[in-house]
């Protein structure tokens, strides 16, 4: 890479907002400089398409029973001995194609992941928001609330929340309701971390000149808060929404894998590792491997990214 | 000083009665317990009768009030599922998981933060920027996956571990058991421990390295080696003592949700602790234990803060003049 | 001067950044004699504590030495090992920061502070290293030190605090001692009390002071010579009274206008308009050109070198034998 000419310093100069630094090409070029980021979002981008493009790349569909016979169960992958060239990863106990399933498993789980991450991003950042401009009583109710949820694992929160949901919509079909009660209960606990971020740089910026010209002109509050203030706090939104995307990636499948996540009838990646495990011991070595390796691949490579953005974002490391 | 417990006490009972009302919530509002403790063909005077005597006619107050009185006195009613007291149940199931969370913090500790002081003095170190991509690894892996991977490598491969269970346990007491005197209980223990432990231990050492590079960029660092004080001197005297104050708060919290992350670990082991209770009771809504388990981890949250708070005032004189101040 | 105690020669500090090397420090040169006390003023940003570190070897990373060379007592001490430099501070080179209230590590009494010090620089026994602190204390005006010494650096004000870290500075008996702004944060009450505990010790104890200030005021009631320094680089070095009575750089005039008057405090550098340029779009020319009144062609273009002007040097064209505009030796103020 060719060095461009010695351009504004970060000793000197204040830190610029984070769509400066993008327009500055900054954040590319910082990107572009570490071997294992580009690898990292290339294999996330893999993946996503991966995800999006599934019922296309899947060879068969793993939930339609029409096309899963018995007599394919637990057949070893197409390059291990006794393997069948119709199935690269080897099949489940339902002869269900395992390539196919974990395409299709991997699209629940990043759906699951990015909806939560903005379920709660949504809910954090408005709270914080509010929280941080209006202040007083509404500003300490909400923080008190953050604090004690902080006390507790967000597993465990999404776990209860879980729980009860499930009990509360016990008489309504479980398939139904999982997803969406997935997506609230993860993005629930996951909350805190944006509202304590935002709360914290918006009562920075409101003190500062072009807030307070705004709000001379008469700009209402709500305005002056997605208009003026939500731009400057998006860098260190976006740093926590991909590292929660990764945490949320592994909560689902926790609890999948638990059995209080996805049925077995719509299996993201850890409900898949849930029926893999059964057969550790008896030699199906791939039921429970693929899926696993996907979702360690995943999870690392947006753990990567995120672990970029926070460096690339943070003047002070520079 | 005594004034400052006094405060947190109270602040750490606000946050129990909180957390115990939302119990009580779940509990009175999250399904009919009547409904969920007979059968269907139960006739409605029994019904009746089964509601009076347990209160649900009385007001909300005195229904909530009595909710936390009886939970004062580690009274959580009846388990739905099993027909037993919810203390009995979990008091029997408390020992596995407390040892196995226990051993496990231990091993999380004593791992994690020389392994963050030794990345953060070495910073530009091939084996710190190991370590360092190593931790990303570790928080990248879910612990289930942990666990299944060591299962594969040391049970199903080697033969050299048990896959579940907690092995032989030696009652202590009338109610405590222990896994830690029999060579089956130890064997057993291993790799639910480690499973545990790796995750934490990870965080511990990544806090652990950001919080002694911010103290190594402070100025009484500098000012510490413009004396002509050694390294030694410099990292262990000045900056180990000023990373850990921060990094307890953290640490105990985290060795606080090593009880809840335990869920997991016991799951994938058969570990037979509380966890594995909470779970089951999640996947059959059964309210009482799914209650009695969330109080029992607020009130463990609320004990390591408090230990933490007084070990802060212990460590930092700062605090401690403050503390002594307000009291007298 | 014959044989000076410090000696610095063209130094050059880099920083590196990604976008290749940014220079902070360029061509800096200055001696310091046995006893003298050295003002370093100018702006901040100007590079003053940047070569306070550089002399004691103390550069946080990713800046460093790019240029130069720096001799103590003769010997270079800019290319020395990190244990053999290690081995100087303290002992020859002491140093004292900006902040008394973050130089004290807030988790160890005066005494560890103290004890630690001394200890690392003598045979004594810790408890004759604790008769020695307290007689520091004593010394640098802490009432009461053989009580004071067992106590906490936040249960000190800033300049009972400041009295310390000077202490703390004076335990290995360094030749030379780096003064970086030590008054800049403390009240202006104790300011002065702070500079004479300076200024007396270092007499008492025979060590040389780097004092770096962004006050005039101070360098011209305490130093016995003075460097300015703009935009990393040193623009005039000379005696304090002349300096301050006929500076002779245009930036130096600006400055020495700027001293307090007893009737109060003239905002500094008002009569200068414009600021110091960043490190990274320093002019081609002379640093100071695009804000000098009197700038004129060549400074624009060609960077001028410390001239010698009598006593002391300038660097500026106005004082190149070739080109002799009257000399300009009006007082601003």
């Amino acid at each position: 890479m060719s060095k461009p000419a010695v351009e504004p310093s970060t000793i000197e100069s204040a830190p610029r907002s984070f769509i400066g630094r993008l327009a500055d090409n900054d954040l590319v070029a910082s990107f572009l400089s570490s071997k294992i980021t580009v690898a990292a979002g290339l294999i996330t981008l893999i993946l996503l398409l991966a995800a999006v493009f599934a019922p296309l790349i899947a060879p068969t569909n793993p939930f339609n029973p029409a096309t899963n016979f018995l007599i394919d169960s637990l057949t070893p992958p197409r390059f291990a001995a006794g393997g069948d060239p119709r199935f690269l990863l080897g099949t489940d106990d339902q002869g269900r194609d395992m390539w196919s399933a974990i395409l299709y498993g991997l699209r629940v789980s990043l759906l699951i992941g990015i909806f939560s991450v903005l379920f709660g991003g949504a809910i954090g950042i408005t709270l914080g928001l509010i929280a941080g401009y209006t202040g007083g009583w509404i500003d300490a109710i909400i923080m008190r609330i953050a604090d004690v949820q902080l006390t507790f694992p967000a597993i465990l929160i999404a776990l209860l929340l879980d729980g009860v949901a499930q009990a509360l919509l016990k008489n309504s079909n479980r398939e139904g309701t999982a997803f969406g009660v997935l997506v609230v209960s993860i993005g629930l606990s996951f909350w805190v971390q944006y509202a304590r971020t935002v709360r914290g740089s918006t009562m920075v910026e409101k003190n500062r000149d072009y807030v307070q010209a705004a709000r001379l002109v008469g700009l209402s509050p709500a305005r002056i808060l997605v208009r003026h203030i939500l731009p400057n706090v998006m860098g260190p939104v976006l740093v926590i929404a991909t590292i929660n995307l990764a945490l949320a990636i592994i909560t689902e499948a926790t609890l999948s894998f638990l059995g209080v996540g996805l049925p077995p009838t719509q299996p993201s990646l850890g409900t898949l590792i849930r029926i893999g495990q059964n057969f550790l011991f008896s030699g199906e070595w791939w039921i429970v491997t693929f899926p696993s390796l996907t979702l360690a691949i995943l999870v690392l490579a947006v753990n990567l990214l995120g672990d970029w953005l926070r460096d690339a974002l943070n003047p002070r490391l520079k | 000083m005594i004034a400052f417990i006094i405060r947190r006490l109270l602040a750490s009972l606000g946050v129990l009665i909180a957390v115990g009302l939302i119990a009580f919530v779940m509990f009175r509002y999250v399904g009919d317990p009547v409904n969920q403790m007979v059968g269907i063909e139960t006739p409605a005077a029994e019904r009746e009768a089964l509601r009076q005597q347990l209160g649900l006619n009385e007001p909300v107050i005195v229904q909530a009030s009595r909710f936390l009185l009886n939970a004062a006195r580690f009274d959580f009613g009846i388990s739905y599922q099993f027909r037993q007291p919810v203390s009995v149940m979990i008091g029997a199931r408390l020992p596995a998981t407390l040892e196995l969370a226990i051993v496990a913090s231990i091993l999380s500790l004593l791992a994690g933060v020389p392994l963050g002081v030794y990345s953060a003095l070495r910073r530009d170190s091939a084996l710190a920027k190991l370590f360092q991509a190593l931790s990303l690894v570790g928080i990248s892996l879910p612990t289930f996956l942990t666990g299944i991977l060591l299962i594969y490598l040391f049970s199903v491969t080697l033969g050299w571990l048990p896959s579940f269970g907690r092995g032989a346990v030696v009652p202590i007491g009338s109610w405590w058991t222990t896994g830690l005197l029999t060579m089956s209980g130890l064997k057993s223990l291993i790799m639910p421990a480690i499973t545990l432990a790796l995750f934490q231990m990870t965080l511990i050492m990544r806090l652990v390295r950001a919080e002694m590079l911010e103290v190594l960029r402070a100025d009484y660092i500098r000012f510490a080696r413009a004396r002509g004080l050694s390294e030694r001197a410099v990292h262990f005297h000045h900056a180990l003592k000023n990373t850990l104050v921060p990094v307890m708060t953290v640490v105990g919290l985290q060795l606080g949700s090593i009880v809840a992350f335990s869920i997991i670990t016991e799951t994938v082991f058969a570990w037979p602790g509380m966890g594995q209770l909470f779970l089951q009771s999640i996947q059959n809504v059964d309210i009482p234990i799914m209650a009695a388990y969330l109080l029992f981890i607020a009130f463990l949250f609320v004990i390591i803060n408090l230990v933490v708070d007084l070990l802060y005032v212990i460590v930092d004189p700062r605090l401690r003049a403050a503390v002594h101040g307000a009291s007298g | 001067m014959t044989n000076p105690l410090l000696s610095v020669r063209d130094l050059r500090v880099e920083f590196a950044t990604r976008r290749g090397p940014l220079v902070a420090l360029d061509g800096v040169s200055l001696d310091i004699a046995a006893g003298e006390i050295l003002g370093i003023v100018g702006e901040s940003g100007a590079g003053k504590s940047l070569t306070g570190l550089a002399i004691i070897g103390l550069l946080d990373p990713p800046g460093h030495i790019a240029g130069g060379e720096i001799r103590l007592d003769g010997r270079r001490i800019d290319n020395l090992p990190a244990a053999e430099m290690r081995k100087l501070r303290g002992r020859r080179i002491g140093m004292i920061f900006q902040d008394p209230l973050t130089s004290l590590n807030p988790l160890l009494r005066i005494g560890d502070h103290l004890v630690e010090t001394i200890l690392a620089h003598s045979a004594l026994t810790p408890k004759q290293a604790r008769e020695r602190a307290i007689a520091l204390l004593s010394e640098v005006g802490i009432p009461a030190p053989e009580k004071r010494i067992d106590g906490y650096p936040h249960e000190f004000s800033g300049g009972m605090r400041q009295r310390v870290v000077i202490a703390l500075a004076l335990c290995g008996e360094p030749a030379l001692v780096i003064a970086d702004e030590p008054t800049t944060a403390l009240d202006v009450s104790v300011q002065a009390q702070i500079i004479a505990v300076l200024k007396k010790l270092t007499r008492v104890h025979g060590a040389a002071v780097m004092l770096i200030t962004h006050d005039m005021g101070v360098i011209a009631e305490t130093a016995d010579r003075v460097a300015v320094m703009y935009a990393g680089r040193i623009v005039e070095i000379g005696k304090v009274s002349e300096v301050v009575r006929a500076p002779l750089h245009p930036y130096a005039r600006g400055l020495m206008a700027a001293i307090p008057t007893l009737e109060g405090r003239v905002a500094r550098l008002a009569q200068i308009p414009g600021a110091m340029p960043r490190l990274s779009a320093i002019p081609r020319g002379c640093a100071f050109s695009p804000r000098c009144p009197e700038a004129f062609d060549r400074c624009r273009v060609e960077r001028p070198p410390l001239l010698t002007v009598g006593d002391r040097s300038a660097a500026c064209w106005l004082y190149d034998r070739g080109h002799a505009p009257a000399m300009t030796t009006e007082i601003v103020s």
